[in-house]
């Protein structure tokens, strides 16, 4: 493939991945809202990443508390630990990381899933059979994960927290020192930050996921190449969003 | 005809007119003319990869062509936008060649999808065509079975059911007996005659020839992105073309010739 049609493909891509983004955030507030559908979609991505999300969120706050106790402990300021951990994950990690899991579990899934109804016809069968399939195939998991990811990135914080505060405990910072730190690290918009964050991560997922999934071709090798670009993209996608979401956040702080 | 020219008779039926379609640098149909008419059924013959599913998706509107025109009872399809298609698709009906019945549903629900899609009947309503349709298929017991649960024969049969939920005018069909054993195979043919006999307008392109003498009373044989032959089975026997010969009685100098066509739009 010559650069040229290389780079035809990518803004081919773009473009592809944009209005299905305009049609499926249009398509959320238009009938038929497919309301099962949804419930299973949120099923999957939101319940069915609570374990993983707990893991990580856990040992992530142990790790960011013993590497924060180790810097604070020269300075006699191991009682601001539980503040540090809190504005590390509640701005960055969190969303991230939750991010990044839902990427590798949910976003290669809905690729792997839709790719397949590409090739076995299915999504065929919809269309003839009179359906919207951005309504119903794309519409339902944007939703979706729109509810889960902020919620899963607020799991994971709060795990965090609870990890990160094992590792202060045993380096004789109580709970009341702990908690009390929190408030003198974060202000309100952080919060803010760490809940939008997520959506806009969610919108990323789902929609290459789904646009990736539609556009498979082949067979079960397309539906396997398909899911590993989906998750390639995504991960990457959400890092460098990351960096100019928290421009934005900086300037208008 | 003239009545429907002259615009006193709504134009019924099924029109492809000069269509030709590539991809990817391939050329799949060139010039490519079909007229199904309502209650006649009509089988397309080829070689596997000669472009037979490609006729299908561009009727249903699942892929545009490169160029000509397609028309559906009097409609041009070709340019409409997904909503308009969905409205264009309403009588038509499909059997994909591998049933492609949807796995997160119950077979009930595969049959009644697309009835509850639009919303016109209620949940009883839904249910009895839902069985009736099974029933006509043979296939009552399976209503809560998922489609992993079904042998190749009865996934075909679930979408041939699937297929009639809605009353559909027209009924085509994909490889509808590829894969299945000869019983699965006779109850498939059995069923299309019986849609026939209800008046059904059928279109089925199929490589195999044992089902479409079973089923059809017209055929065409498409090779080499053209329709080269139009007629009945004896016309068919009796065709002097050598595709059609070789097709209907393969000999060892057919080895490898028609398997992999290999036309360029240049």
């Amino acid at each position: 493939m010559t650069i040229s049609t290389r780079v035809q493909e990518i803004f081919r891509e773009t473009g592809a991945i944009a209005a299905l983004t305009l049609r499926a955030i249009t398509g959320i507030f238009q009938k038929p809202y497919y309301q099962r559908e949804f419930v299973t979609q949120l099923d999957k991505i939101g319940v069915g990443s609570l374990f993983i999300i707990l893991l990580t969120g856990l040992f992530t706050g142990m790790v960011m508390s013993l590497q924060a106790l180790i810097q604070l402990k020269p300075f006699a300021a191991t009682s601001y630990v539980g503040g540090m951990v809190a504005m590390v994950m509640v701005k960055e990690l969190g969303p991230v990381l939750s991010a990044l899991m839902v990427t590798g579990r949910v976003g290669s899934a809905i690729t792997a899933e839709l790719g397949t109804m590409v090739v076995t016809e299915q999504v065929d069968a919809m269309r003839v059979e009179g359906t919207d399939i951005v309504k119903r195939l794309v519409v339902s998991r944007l939703k979706a994960i729109l509810v889960a990811l902020p919620l899963l990135a607020v799991v994971t914080d709060t795990v965090a927290l609870f990890g990160g505060y094992l590792m202060a405990a045993g380096s004789g910072v109580n709970l009341i020192m702990y908690l009390h730190s929190i408030p003198q690290f974060m202000a309100l918009q952080d919060m803010f930050e760490g809940l939008a964050k997520p959506a806009f991560f969610g919108v990323i997922i789902a929609m290459i996921g789904c646009q990736v999934g539609l556009s498979t071709r082949g067979g079960a090798e397309g539906v396997g190449s398909s899911a590993k670009r989906a998750v390639v993209l995504s991960s990457v996608l959400i890092l460098v969003a990351d960096f100019f979401l928290t421009k934005i956040f900086i300037a208008f702080r | 005809m003239d009545r429907v020219r002259m615009g006193i008779m709504p134009s019924t039926g099924i029109r492809l007119d000069k269509v030709t379609y590539s991809v990817g640098g391939r050329l799949i149909l060139q010039d490519f003319d079909l007229s199904l008419d309502r209650g006649v059924n009509r089988t397309i013959l080829g070689v596997s990869g000669a472009g037979k599913t490609t006729i299908l998706k561009l009727i249903l509107g699942l892929i545009p062509p490169n160029s000509g025109s397609i028309t559906i009872d009097g409609t041009e399809i070709t340019g409409l936008s997904e909503a308009r298609l969905r409205e264009v698709r309403r009588p038509i009906a499909v059997v994909f060649q591998g049933g492609a019945l949807f796995d997160s549903m119950t077979v009930g629900e595969n049959v009644g999808y697309r009835l509850i899609e639009q919303g016109t009947k209620n949940p009883a309503e839904i249910e009895r065509v839902v069985l009736e349709k099974l029933g006509f298929v043979g296939l009552e017991d399976a209503i809560d079975l998922y489609p992993a649960e079904l042998s190749g024969g009865m996934k075909k049969r679930v979408a041939i059911a699937r297929a009639l939920a809605a009353d559909p005018g027209y009924i085509l069909f994909d490889e509808p007996t590829t894969g299945l054993d000869p019983i699965g195979v006779y109850n498939i043919c059995e069923l299309m005659r019986r849609l026939q006999q209800q008046g059904k307008t059928t279109l089925m392109v199929t490589h195999d020839l044992h089902t479409a003498f079973q089923v059809s009373q017209r055929f065409s044989f498409l090779h080499e992105a053209r329709l080269v032959f139009e007629g009945t089975r004896e016309e068919l026997m009796a065709a002097g073309m050598e595709v059609t010969r070789e097709f209907l009685s393969p000999t060892p100098r057919s080895l490898f010739a028609y398997t992999s066509p290999e036309r360029t739009t240049a």
